[in-house]
Order: structure tokens, then C-alpha cells, then sequence
């Protein structure tokens, strides 16, 4: 870790990085419908000159020395309580700087791409409000000097994506989806609070520098309390079990923010907690493996359940919960995978937005239609969204030199790289999981793109023939562009380790070490069963014609898949339906039992319920009653001091 | 002899005693009160101004002498305590005039009389707060009952009388219990320094040497009065009865101001009064505190009617002040007060924008709405940002005080704070479920039909013409969506207030904070 630097220059202006998008939104919340014909345009503009910045800000900071690459800017004393001190304050560092690329860069494209999928909606210019909120809480997330002002940002873009979760609001599964979204996190986030608390307790302080400067003074036991709750707190946020189920319902949002919030930035937080923990984790084996516990075993849930859908988004949200998956078991590994961990999320943030917003463009064209089983022979008719989505696809599956291939392959390898046990369990769910992941994704392109066009011979839900086109260019665009980073990306960040290199000053130098499997090894184990993914997808979609009805004669493992392995159905017994009786029981008892059991007693003591009521109807006569009452009360009161 | 709070004292009474002669003509009694409330604002903030952070305990203090048979004088003064609830009585009653502009009253009932009464209540408020007397303070404290008492009963809804009724009774039942413990103080004053005495000051450094069993007796006198006013279960029952039936206006001024004479009353007589009662028995007001937030939550999720669901939501928000103040540090000390502030806003927020969706639907059932966004967007908005400040989300107000309760308390006590902490995740499933019954989904819901004249149970949103908010009703939400946002950002002019004076309440206690600030 190197201390932060009072940020002076170009820095000092960061807080525009804030600044800029809540304008947006604010302008466009509070002008009403006044700015329906710009506000579109507002919101773009506030997010590319952000991003105009960041760039700027990145390049800048590159010029510097590593040990002045990390700087804070003092905004002001947010919570100043005696011994406790929040500030509000960013810290610019190569991780925040990365992430601010990130997140204004896709956030950017997406913004543009709105302009064109939303361009029907009444109340874009809301829509575009709620981006520019995201925007500015994902940034005040990562900039935040401290666990307090993370929070912030965490609930923050916890409160945007409720709003665009729930943005089609008349239809009552978005706005059901919405609120799970909203109650799965806050779970996770009582996990952070209460991780927050321990600190303040043992530390006397929340923020980054102090609190990772003196960690070493806590037990082994607090240090293993903490990072166990900033993990809960990052299932939640990032879809991880136990807290994964909400993940998928929130595909019932606009796709523009399935791919910005809910697949390239905001569900990848937890990733960000912990890797910016670094100081914590890297105290505590204990903690790290059960963080690598629940990224293993969330990347294999993630992809098992992602093989059974035949909804086009909702294979994408669990691909996106098993990728994270990977993310969280690389940053696990400790000083093995942080920086594994963000390349990940990186490459992920573009080819994963890129499918998304392949996705967004086929529903566009085919009347908002999400079942893949009513597509089919797609990709002669969508040429750019095929190829750039055909990109992404490989790019996930980590085909040769794609971005995917640099990034996850590495953390497959660093999983195997450890000693013993853990590396042939931890490498092998991995590699596994590649298997997988390239089974469901062949089979999303084969029943989207290629095959026959089962779509000829349907209309969709509200009458309507099906009529696939390609999307406007401020929809193909955006595409395109991130096809590139799908591309490119991985081979840029990995050669000579640029971003490992880069991101040293705030997660520590990679290591490396040689495990139970080589590099090497590793790369043709992983390619071989990716291989062996492709085929037996084209083995059982491929080859012949596909039936537009799910088969429904299927075996358990299908069923318990299609069921999300049971995991909402585990949550409906175990919390929804024993609250729904408590409620219901409490809300009894308080209106019988405690109401009546006061009023009951009340009635004794005036000697009858009769009396009671009387008291409660002869108004005139019972407020001289009781006043009556009262004065006795103080006469005999004071007769018994004067006599005592 | 400082006249600011002889002036906030006295002014609403003058303007009660005028609007009561104006009966005749409601428009200018409107206007007479709007004006004399606006007055008694810009007389809080000179308090404001006058008040000095790093002062003496007590300031803008004035006394007269009284009954001096027993030592009773007319003593005011403030703390920061006090003056940040001073403060919010003279932002809220402006608000809640406007608020109750266009209210229909029962039949046979003049505006005249309501906005008197509102009046009346403003200086039995401002009195409690701004006793330095222990007596007079008790007189305040029920005095401050009567113009409610006439509020909810000659104002409120269809079960007025009984709701009223078992307001008066448990307010003064309490009441009373307090008056012995108030007697046995002064008794105890009387023997130690040879002369009665009913001075605040004076009796701190008495009552703090006497042996802890009298301590408790004296305590419990206290508290009971003050747990039924911030109701604490089981003694809470009063306040849905009350909160539903009263009109919006004085349902905010009930909940905001008046419950938290109970709150206050713990940190300015039960704490420095009996510090050793108060650490005896603190373990039994946090199992209390704790029992409030979650039961207080569980019944607000099961409420099917809005403004007894804003009364249990208050029950759990009870909660978390106590917690803050019998938790014992600084943080949660000044948290507790913060969230006094906060809840009068938000909470009190909730309750105008509840009475406006009633003002258009005639239910306070919510099975009796739904997908109301569509028609209403901008109140639909009003309502979420107000469910936003009551689930504590940070940007708004209240997360401020629920995160300073909440780190405060940890240190000293663990155990109760992590399960308040669960109150968090009910919050947010109290707000949004109401949220989205009233206003998501499509547009349902029989007081929608008959509002918009459409038959059966699902309405054509096009056909529906139901008045989004007017300019009266913006102007009224306007200054508390203020408040929400600065006092989220930057609470630093109110803490800094608030903090020395709870700093100055512990050491009466005689409990350091559990984070000893570094360097001092």
C-alpha cells in the first residue's frame, strides 16, 4: 500500500467526476417533462464529458511515478461525531482510475444505445435520469475514500437499480423483482454495515488508509469476522450464493441496464470490495477460502442453471452470476488473483455488455421477444449484431487471443496453481465450469442465430407477425465498439502484464507460483474441454431441428436446473412464508392480545368496563373525571411528602 | 434574562388566542397562522444563531419566580438538545398549516379553531422543550395534551372519540406517575440542601449521590411516563389508535414532536437525574428498544392501513433513538438526537403524502389503491422519496442518524445493535411492499374507481383524471425533500450542536465513550 497524496492538478478537479452525472439527473428528475426533447441528450453528454475526464485523469496519473500514483481529494466532513470522522473524500488510485474508465466508458455506450432501444418509451427522459444516478453512485463507490462513503455508493446504485428494475412498474413481476432486488442487497449490506461497526470498535476509524494501515492490530479472529461479513456483502451485491436469486429476476428490467448495472459494472462491486480489502483478506487464509468456497460454487450453480433456460437474457444472468463467480474465486486466491480478479472483470465488462446488448438488439427487432426457442436462423437477417455478438460469444468462451481466453484462463490457472487439495478442487470446479460455459453459450448462438427460423410460422404475444431487422446505428454502434474490447482487451491488459503492473500500488504485486498444474497444462486442459463444450452443444442443437415447446418429459437434473436448483423455492420456505405467519400472528396479537390486555387492565382498575366506556363517550363529564383523578393524585401525593 | 425564548414561547399563544376570534372567516385564520408560525421560524433561527456550541450547559436561559412555597420558578433555557427540537417545531408547524390548508373538517367544526389549537399545542411544545424547571416542565407535558386531546377528538376520523380518549388516558396516566417521581425529587432536594428546589440544574448534582435503589424508584417514574409518550412496547398501543384517527396535520405533530418529549425526557431527567439507575437499568430499556425496532417493523409490514402503518413504522424508529441513548456513547448519543430531527421530517413527510394520496383516493385502506404511479407520477415520487428517508438510505437524512446509532451502540453493546441492524432489512421491506401495493402494478383498487367514476375493480388509466399535486401541496413537500438531502450530505451544522450537549448528558451519567477520541 502507498499513502495517499493530497490530490492537487487536474485531480483537483475529481469531483466532477460526481458532480456531472447527479446534475444530469437532477435536471432531468426536476425539469419534468420541459426537457422530454434534450434530456437524452443531457444525460449522454454529462456521462462522455465524465468520461472525457477520467481519461483524462488516467493518462495523467500514468505519468506519474507508481509511489504518486495514489492521491485523495477532501471534499468535506460528512459525519464528524467526537472520535468517529467520515469524510467525504475520493481517493484516485489505479484501481478507482480503472474502474472510472470502466464504468464511464460502457456507461457511455450504453447511454448512446438507449437513445435508440428507448426510444419508444414515454418517459425516456426518467430513464435517462436514472442512468446518470447510477453513474454517479457507481463512481462515488469506487472513489470513496472510506467503507462509509463506499456504502454510499453501494446503496446508492442499489437504489438506481431498484428504479430501472422496476422501470416497465405497471407490470407487477418488474415491480416484485425490483423489490427483491432491493432486499437481497440490503441483506448483504447489513453484512458490510456491520463489518463497518467492528472497525469503528477496534479502530476508531472507516476510512481506506487508516483502517488498512493499523488492521494488523485486530485479532484473528476480527480480521476473520470482517472479511467474512464484506463477503455477505458482496454476494449480495454481486449475485453470489446464497444471495444469488434476485440476479435473474432483474432481467425484467430494460436490457440497456441488464448490460450496464447488472452485468459490466454494478453487480461486479463485490469483486471491487474485496479486492480493494486487500489488506484485510491477505491476513486471513481462513477468510479467503471461503470466499474462494463461494465463487467456486456459485461459478458451477451459475452455469449449471444458465444450460436450462431457454429465456435469451436470463441464460445471460446466470452466465453473469457463474463469470462473477470466477472474479470472486480470483480474488480469493489472495495476492495469487486481485489483479486476476479486475482483468477479469474488465474483459467481462465488455464482451458481457456486448452480448447484452446483442441480446437488447434481437429482442428490439423481434417484437420483445425473449425465448430463444422462437428464434432460430437469426443471423442472416441482424449481420452486425451476429458478428459483434458471435465476438462476444467467443471471446466468453475463451476462443484463442479473445479477450475471455487472457482473462479467465488465468484465473483457471492460478486456481491449479496453488499447493495440495485446494488447487486440484478449486482448478478443477474452474476448468469445469469452462466446459460448461462453453456448452450453454453455443447453445444460445445455435438456437439464436443459426438453425432453422422458427419464428416464421409464430406471432408474439400481442398478435403481431415477427419481423427480425437489424437495429439503428445508435444501437449497432455501441456494439461494434465493444466488440473491439472483446477482442482486444484481454491481450492488451495481459501483455507483459500491463494491468497487474499498473493496478500494483493499490493491490500489491501479483505473485506467482507453480502448483499442482502448469500454466501450460492448464491452457490445454482448458481448451480441450471449451472444445468438448462447443461439440456436445452442437451434438444435441446443432444437428437437427429444434422444437419450438420445451420439452417437458426431462430428467431431474433439468427439472432441478430449470428450478434454479431450487434456491427460490429454498427461500420462499425458509424466509417469505414463516414471515408472512409471523407477521399475520403478530399483527393479532398486538390488536387482541397487547391492546386488549392494556385496555383490560385499564378497565380494572376504573372498576368496570362500563365505567371504561363511559369515560370514553360522556366526553365532558370524563375530561372532569379525570381531571378530578389527577388532583387527588397530586393532593394525596403531597400530603404523603409533608407527612413522611 | 435572554427574551428569544420567552418570545417562542409566548408568540403561538398570542396567535392561537387571535385565530380563535377569527372563526367566522377561515381564509383569514389561515393566513393569521401561517404568518405567526413563519414569525416563531425566524425566531428559531436567532435562537439558533444566539446559541453558542462550546457554551454553557444551558443558555438563552430566563427565570421568574413562581410558586416559591416549593421553589418553583418560571426557568426556560436550552441545550442543544433542546434547541434542535425547538428548531423542528418551528419548521414543522409552517408545514403542517399548509399541509392542513385545504382539509375537510367534520361537519360543524370552523378552520378557526383547528389552526388555534395547532397554535396552542406549538407553545405547550416549545414549553417542554425549553423547561429548565422540573415542575413546569411537568406542566407543560400535560398541558401540551389538552389542544391534542381536542385535535384527534373534535377533528379526527370516523373512531375519533376513542382514540382521543385513550391518548388523554395513557398520556396521563404516565403523566402522573411522573408528578410522584417529580415530588420525590424535590423531596430529596429538600432534605439535602434545606430548601425545596425544582430546578434542573440544581437538582443534578443532588439526585445523582442518592443510593441507587431510591434512584430506581425515582427512574422508573420518569421513564414510565416517557416510554408511553416515545411509545415503547407493550406500552405503544396508543399510537396507531391516535396516529389513524387524528387529522394529518396534527398526526405529524404528534409523531414528530410530541412523541419525542418521551425521547428527550430519557436524555435530560432519566440519565442525569439517576446515573446509576440509568446503568442499571439500561440492559432492560435496550431489550425494550431492540423489541421495538422489530416488532414495530413485522406490524408495519402487516398493516393494511397507511397511517397506521406511518404509527408502527414510528414504533420501530422509537426503537433505534432508545437504543442511541442507552447505548451510552457519544455516536449513538448524538445519533439518537439526530434521528429525533430526522424522524420529525421524514416521518413527518410520510404522513402529509399519505393524507394526500387519501386526499384523492378517501381510504386509508391499501388494498383500496394500486398502480397509482401512473396516474400521480409526481406524488408517486413525493411518496418514494419519503419511504427513501424512512428506510435510511444514505444520501437521505436518516441514514445519517440510523448509521451513528448504529456504530455508536456496537462498541459498548454488540449484541442489541446487530439485531437493531436487522430492523434495516425490515425497513426496507415495510417501504417498498406499501410502495409498491399503493402505486405499482396496474391502476386498481376501489377508491381509484371511485374517484374516477369508472366501475369495477380495474380502472382505464386513461379515463382516470385523478389531480396529480398542486402548487399548494409541491410548496408544502418542497422544504422537507430539502431537508431530506442536506441533512444527508451535511449534517456537520446540526452535529456539532447536538454533540457537546451529549457529551455534557454522559459525563452526568459518568460513562466514558467506549472509541476514545485520539489526542484527548
Amino acid at each position: 500500500m502507498t499513502e495517499p497524496v493530497a490530490a492537487s492538478g487536474i485531480a483537483g478537479l475529481a469531483w466532477l467526476l460526481l458532480a456531472l452525472p447527479a446534475l444530469g439527473a437532477a435536471v432531468l428528475l426536476l425539469g419534468g417533462k420541459r426537457t422530454d426533447r434534450w434530456g437524452h441528450l443531457l444525460g449522454c453528454a454529462t456521462v462522455i464529458a465524465t468520461f472525457v475526464y477520467g481519461a483524462a485523469l488516467f493518462f495523467t496519473t500514468l505519468g506519474q511515478s507508481p509511489e504518486a500514483r495514489t492521491s485523495e481529494l477532501h471534499l468535506f466532513d460528512w459525519v464528524p461525531v467526537n472520535a468517529l470522522t467520515v469524510e467525504f473524500a475520493l481517493r484516485l488510485d489505479p484501481l478507482s482510475l480503472t474502474f472510472v474508465l470502466l464504468i464511464t466508458g460502457v456507461g457511455s455506450l450504453i447511454h448512446i444505445y438507449s437513445i435508440g432501444y428507448m426510444a419508444h418509451e414515454a418517459g425516456r427522459r426518467r430513464f435517462f435520469a436514472y442512468l446518470n444516478l447510477f453513474v454517479a453512485a457507481m463512481l462515488l463507490l469506487v472513489l470513496g475514500n472510506g467503507f462509509v462513503t463506499l456504502y454510499f455508493g453501494w446503496e446508492g446504485v442499489g437504489l438506481a437499480s431498484y428504479l430501472l428494475i422496476g422501470w416497465y412498474q405497471h407490470k407487477p413481476e418488474a415491480a416484485s423483482a425490483a423489490k427483491k432486488a432491493f432486499l437481497m442487497n440490503r441483506v448483504g449490506d447489513l453484512g458490510l454495515a456491520i463489518a463497518i461497526f467492528i472497525m469503528f470498535k477496534e479502530l476508531g476509524t472507516t476510512q481506506y488508509t487508516e483502517v488498512f494501515a493499523r488492521v494488523g492490530e485486530l485479532s484473528s479472529a476480527e480480521v476473520l469476522a470482517i472479511t467474512l461479513l464484506l463477503l455477505l456483502g458482496a454476494c449480495g451485491k454481486s449475485g453470489q450464493f446464497p444471495l444469488q436469486a434476485w440476479l435473474p429476476d432483474a432481467m425484467a428490467g430494460p436490457t440497456p441496464v441488464s448490460a450496464l448495472i447488472h452485468a459490466a459494472t454494478m453487480v461486479t462491486a463485490g469483486v471491487y470490495l474485496i479486492a480493494r480489502s486487500n489488506p484485510i483478506y491477505n491476513l486471513s487464509a481462513d477468510g479467503r477460502l471461503v470466499v474462494m468456497i463461494i465463487g467456486a460454487f456459485t461459478l458451477l450453480i451459475g452455469c449449471v442453471i444458465g444450460c436450462a433456460y431457454d429465456d435469451f437474457k436470463k441464460v445471460l444472468a446466470y452466465s453473469t452470476v457463474s463469470q462473477i463467480g470466477y472474479m470472486i474465486l480470483a480474488v480469493g486466491l489472495g495476492p495469487l488473483g486481485y489483479a486476476l480478479g479486475i482483468m477479469h472483470l474488465l474483459t467481462h465488462g465488455f464482451f458481457k455488455a456486448g452480448l447484452f446488448l446483442g441480446a437488447g438488439s434481437v429482442m428490439h427487432g423481434m417484437n420483445d421477444e425473449g425465448n430463444i426457442r422462437r428464434m432460430g436462423g437469426l443471423a442472416k437477417l441482424m449481420p452486425i449484431t451476429f458478428v459483434t455478438w458471435t465476438l462476444g460469444y467467443l471471446a466468453l468462451i475463451g476462443f484463442p487471443f479473445l479477450s475471455g481466453y487472457f482473462s479467465k484462463d488465468a484465473i483457471i490457472a492460478a486456481a491449479f496453481s496453488q499447493e495440495g487439495w485446494r488447487g486440484w478442487v478449486f482448478g478443477g470446479v474452474a476448468a469445469l465450469g469452462a466446459a460448461i460455459t462453453a456448452f450453454y453459450m453455443t447453445r444460445l448462438l445455435l438456437l439464436v442465430f443459426l438453425g432453422q427460423p422458427r419464428w416464421k410460422e409464430l406471432k408474439s404475444e400481442d398478435g403481431r407477425e415477427y419481423h427480425p431487422h437489424e437495429s439503428p446505428l445508435s444501437m449497432t454502434v455501441p456494439m461494434i465498439v465493444l466488440a473491439f474490447g472483446s477482442v482486444g482487451a484481454g491481450f492488451f491488459f495481459s501483455s507483459g502484464d500491463n494491468l497487474a503492473g499498473w493496478l500494483a500500488p493499490s493491490l500489491g504485486e501479483l505473485q506467482e507460483q507453480h502448483g499442482v498444474l502448469g500454466h501450460t497444462a492448464v491452457n490445454f486442459l482448458t481448451l480441450g474441454l471449451s472444445a468438448l463444450g462447443v461439440l456436445v452443444a452442437w451434438l444435441l442443437f446443432g444437428r437437427k431441428p429444434q422444437p419450438v415447446r420445451r420439452p417437458e418429459r426431462v430428467s431431474f437434473p433439468v427439472r432441478a436446473a430449470r428450478a434454479d436448483l431450487y434456491g427460490n423455492a429454498l427461500n420462499e420456505a425458509l424466509f417469505a412464508r414463516p414471515g408472512t405467519w409471523l407477521t399475520r400472528a403478530l399483527v393479532f396479537v398486538d390488536n387482541k392480545g397487547v391492546d386488549g390486555l392494556v385496555n383490560g387492565t385499564a378497565a380494572l382498575l376504573g372498576g368496570s368496563s362500563g365505567r371504561l366506556r363511559r369515560l370514553q363517550t360522556g366526553f365532558v363529564r370524563s375530561y372532569a373525571l379525570s381531571m378530578l383523578l389527577g388532583a387527588i393524585c397530586v393532593l394525596g401525593a403531597l400530603l404523603m411528602v409533608r407527612f413522611s | 434574562m435572554s427574551w428569544t425564548l420567552i418570545a417562542l414561547l409566548l408568540l403561538p399563544l398570542a396567535g392561537s388566542l387571535v385565530v380563535a376570534f377569527l372563526r367566522g372567516n377561515d381564509r383569514l385564520a389561515k393566513l393569521v397562522a401561517l404568518a405567526v408560525s413563519l414569525v416563531e421560524l425566524v425566531f428559531a433561527v436567532l435562537a439558533w444563531v444566539a446559541y453558542d456550541p462550546d457554551g454553557a450547559r444551558l443558555q438563552l436561559t430566563s427565570s421568574v419566580e413562581w410558586i416559591p412555597a416549593f421553589g418553583v420558578r418560571l426557568s426556560l433555557g436550552v441545550d442543544g438538545i433542546a434547541l434542535v427540537m425547538i428548531a423542528l417545531i418551528a419548521f414543522l408547524v409552517p408545514v403542517v398549516i399548509g399541509g392542513s390548508w385545504a382539509d375537510k373538517l367534520p361537519e360543524g367544526r370552523s378552520a378557526g379553531g383547528f389552526f388555534a389549537l395547532l397554535l396552542a399545542m406549538q407553545t405547550g411544545m416549545v414549553g417542554v422543550f425549553a423547561a429548565t424547571d422540573v415542575f413546569l416542565f411537568y406542566v407543560f407535558f400535560e398541558a401540551v395534551l389538552v389542544p391534542m386531546y381536542f385535535l384527534i377528538g373534535r377533528f379526527g376520523g370516523p373512531n375519533r372519540q376513542y382514540a382521543a380518549m385513550k391518548f388523554f388516558l395513557y398520556s396521563l396516566l404516565g403523566g402522573l406517575v411522573m408528578l410522584a417521581s417529580v415530588i420525590g425529587v424535590y423531596v430529596a432536594a429538600a432534605d439535602k440542601l434545606g430548601e425545596g428546589t425544582m430546578d434542573w440544574a440544581t437538582l443534578v448534582t443532588v439526585t445523582r449521590d442518592l443510593p441507587l435503589s431510591t434512584q430506581i424508584w425515582l427512574f422508573l417514574g420518569f421513564f414510565a411516563a416517557f416510554a408511553i409518550k416515545a411509545p415503547l412496547v407493550p406500552l405503544h398501543t396508543w399510537l396507531p389508535d391516535a396516529g389513524a384517527e387524528a387529522p394529518v396535520g396534527a398526526g405529524v405533530l404528534l409523531v414528530g414532536i410530541l412523541d419525542k418529549i418521551g425521547t428527550f425526557g430519557f436524555l435530560r431527567y432519566c440519565l442525569p437525574l439517576f446515573p446509576l439507575a440509568s446503568q442499571e437499568l439500561a440492559p432492560l430499556v435496550l431489550v425494550l428498544a431492540v423489541i421495538g425496532i422489530l416488532y414495530g417493523s413485522l406490524l408495519a409490514v402487516g398493516q393494511s392501513d397507511m397511517k397506521r402503518f406511518v404509527a408502527y413504522t414510528s414504533i420501530a424508529h422509537f426503537g433505534f433513538i432508545a437504543l442511541g441513548i442507552f447505548a451510552f456513547s457519544s455516536q449513538a448519543g448524538a445519533g439518537a438526537v439526530l434521528y429525533m430531527v430526522n424522524h420529525g421530517i421524514s416521518t413527518g413527510m410520510l404522513f402529509l403524502v399519505v393524507g394526500m394520496v387519501m386526499a384523492r383516493g378517501g381510504s386509508r385502506l391499501i388494498e383500496d389503491y394500486g398502480g397509482m404511479a401512473k396516474l400521480t407520477p409526481v406524488l408517486a415520487g413525493l411518496f418514494f422519496v419519503a419511504g427513501l428517508s424512512s428506510l435510511a438510505l444514505p444520501g437521505t437524512n436518516s441514514f445519517v442518524s440510523e448509521f451513528l446509532v448504529l456504530v455508536g451502540s456496537f462498541p459498548n453493546e454488540p449484541v442489541f445493535t446487530v439485531l437493531a441492524a436487522v430492523g434495516m432489512v425490515l425497513a426496507a421491506l415495510y417501504v417498498l411492499w406499501l410502495y409498491q401495493r399503493v402505486f405499482q402494478g396496474p391502476v386498481r383498487g376501489t377508491a381509484l374507481v371511485d374517484a374516477t367514476g369508472g366501475p369495477g375493480a380495474a380502472v382505464d388509466p386513461e379515463r382516470a383524471a385523478l389531480p396529480d399535486l398542486g402548487k399548494r401541496e409541491l410548496a408544502v413537500l418542497a422544504p422537507l425533500v430539502a431537508l431530506i438531502l442536506v441533512l444527508g450530505f451535511y449534517p456537520k451544522p446540526v452535529l456539532d450542536v447536538i454533540t457537546p450537549s451529549v457529551g455534557a448528558t454522559l459525563s452526568e451519567v459518568g460513562v466514558a465513550d467506549p472509541v476514545a477520541q485520539e489526542g484527548k
